[in-house]
């Protein structure tokens, strides 16, 4: 018997919760404690640790949730029958989008207010050609950044996808009532407009909340970097989600080669987001030109990052390449367990690359602020996802290719 | 007793897979399938070995691995070291970066073209070699299942392979 309704038990709900409070704690415990290192005077240190963890939180556990809303439109404009059995999953991790996005446009906020520090550019007297703050190459970029046109388009990106997100799922109920192929059609036009929308914003959306912690600097590979990161998160949340719910008797229906197909994906994806980093890493260590190199000389050289990043390189690229190539890797319980969480531990820490040389530079830690406030988002996204699960039956019930992604097999 | 050959032709591939399973379950093995297109899971339905053609790649992938690292290091580090950008060249591993995306680029050519090299000399699928499809239709519409059994098995399998819904039967 195929049981298509999730319990959200006890024990979960208390685990979740649990985390939630770590976290709690480690933020009010990590604001009061976090004080300015040395060399640092008290007065302009603006709790930088204690942000930029907020920061690397705000938007790892945000691009899972986005890029699951963007692996959902996929499946519509490809028009993919083998993920109809899992589609349940991937619109609950999409579910963590409306509280991701808030947490992002909370710590931008904070820092317009001038409550930290982590935007540079943030700060008016760096475009006042009369202050001894001033720095030209930012006052040429304030076209761009400037207050009205930054947060009209925040809102505009996390207003958009959040609807759009919402809408997706909407539907997918209103098409378990209604059957037929109209409302499956009109997903897959939504989701063609969200695909052009998101090609556009998940770049810029990077530019403007990650690349701009380093003001100076840019890349044009960097929007693709961050969106194959996040799209990696989302799909190993995705497939640890799957192989949960299998461990637990639902989602029955899932066979073999749909987890098969999960895994390449993942394989893929790890390969995707190597390739850009990669590209990114080797074209600016070639041409070696200061206002380029800066970036990988601070993660490389200045800060003492360089064990991380070969960390972060091995546990993303190496270790997936090697575990998940066999096929009976693919579509083995142990093994996707295993590469799943260290891909998605490891690509924390490329997020944590990402921000913390540019906004604590060689004042790094991975204390218990950082693991604290790590678990205490993941607590926060397993709820929103195991609330999600438990709120809608686990397979959808009248979809064109359900029939086809129930006999699937590779 | 001498061997016979049955050929037993199917209009579509779900009976042809249910007799298959069932003519397995007996013990009696089929020799092999024809089909116009890949039908999923067949292979392990009829007992066809795994194939070894991933430890090729690999030995293939590797080998070019190898001849690539020995090109790059004997041109542009041994023989006439090259200082392109400002990189050091007095050791490979200083200027790695650089070699990679020709190191896997050559991975692939050569574990590609190797595969492909090896399944076609594997099948005998050479240039004017001619094919051993025994019958045509199979690249149409049919399906042609072969069981090779001992002559006083055959009214048996014929009954089975009929049951499961084979149009025609023949033997060679």
């Amino acid at each position: 018997m195929n049981n298509l309704n999730y319990t959200f038990t006890k024990k979960t709900k208390n685990i979740t919760i649990g985390l939630m409070v770590i976290g709690f704690i480690t933020i009010v415990a990590g604001f009061l404690t976090d004080h300015a290192p040395d060399g640092v005077s008290h007065d302009e240190y603006h709790h930088n640790r204690f942000w930029a963890n907020l920061l690397v939180n705000g938007w790892f556990y945000m691009g899972i949730a986005l890029l699951a809303t963007f692996f959902m439109a996929l499946q519509y404009v490809a028009e993919v029958a083998w993920s109809v059995a899992v589609k349940r999953v991937f619109e609950a991790v999409s579910s963590y989008l409306p509280i991701g996005g808030a947490v992002m446009l909370v710590i931008l906020l904070a820092g317009q207010f001038g409550v930290h520090h982590l935007y540079h550019w943030m700060d008016p007297e760096v475009i006042n050609p009369e202050s001894p703050k001033y720095d030209e190459v930012i006052a040429n970029k304030h076209g761009y950044f400037a207050p009205w046109f930054f947060w009209l388009r925040a809102l505009i990106y996390v207003g958009v996808w959040v609807m759009f997100q919402r809408g997706f799922l909407k539907r997918s109920l209103e098409q378990d009532l209604q059957g037929g192929t109209a409302l499956h059609f009109k997903q897959m036009g939504k989701a063609a407009a969200f695909m052009v929308f998101f090609a556009v914003t998940s770049s810029t959306a990077a530019w403007d909340w990650m690349m701009s912690l380093d003001v100076h600097w840019f890349s044009t590979m960097y929007g693709w970097y961050a969106f194959s990161g996040m799209w990696i998160s989302a799909l190993t949340t995705i497939i640890l989600f799957v192989l949960y719910l299998k461990r637990k008797g639902y989602l029955q229906h899932v066979n073999d080669s749909h987890i098969h197909d999960l895994g390449k994906w993942v394989f893929a994806i790890s390969f995707l987001w190597s390739y850009l980093w990669f590209c990114q890493f080797m074209l600016i260590w070639y041409t070696n030109i200061p206002e380029e190199i800066v970036y990988f000389q601070e993660r490389l050289h200045d800060f003492g990052y360089m064990g991380l990043m070969w960390t972060v390189f091995f546990m993303n690229f190496v270790f997936p390449m090697i575990l998940l190539m066999s096929r009976d890797a693919k579509r083995n319980y142990y093994f996707l367990v295993i590469v799943g969480s260290i891909i998605f531990v490891g690509h924390w820490l490329d997020v944590f690359m990402m921000v913390m040389p540019a906004t604590v530079n060689g004042h790094w830690h991975l204390g218990w602020i950082e693991i604290g406030m790590a678990l205490g988002f993941l607590g926060a996204m397993l709820f929103t996802i195991h609330s999600a699960l438990a709120k809608r039956p686990l397979l959808v019930k009248q979809h064109p290719y359900l029939d086809e992604s129930l006999h699937h097999q590779v | 007793m001498s061997k016979v050959a049955i050929h037993a032709i199917y209009d579509d591939e779900e009976p042809l897979m249910a007799t298959a399973k069932e003519l397995r379950s007996k013990g009696i093995k089929v020799k092999d399938v024809y089909s116009p297109f890949p039908i999923h899971g067949i292979d392990a339905v009829i007992g066809t070995p795994r194939t070894r053609i991933a430890i090729c790649a690999f030995i293939y992938g590797i080998t070019g691995t190898c001849l690539a690292t020995l090109m790059m290091w004997y041109m542009m580090i041994h023989d006439w070291p090259t200082d392109v950008g400002g990189k050091p060249s007095f050791a490979y591993y200083m200027n790695v970066p650089a070699f990679i995306p020709i190191t896997f680029e050559a991975t692939v050519l050569c574990a590609a073209h190797g595969m492909a090299i090896t399944y076609y000399l594997r099948c005998w699928m050479l240039p004017g070699v001619k094919a051993k499809n025994p019958d045509p239709r199979t690249t149409d519409d049919k399906f042609l299942m072969i069981v090779e059994t001992k002559e006083e098995n055959k009214n048996n399998i014929e009954a089975v392979l009929k049951n499961g819904g084979a149009s025609e039967i023949s033997y060679k």
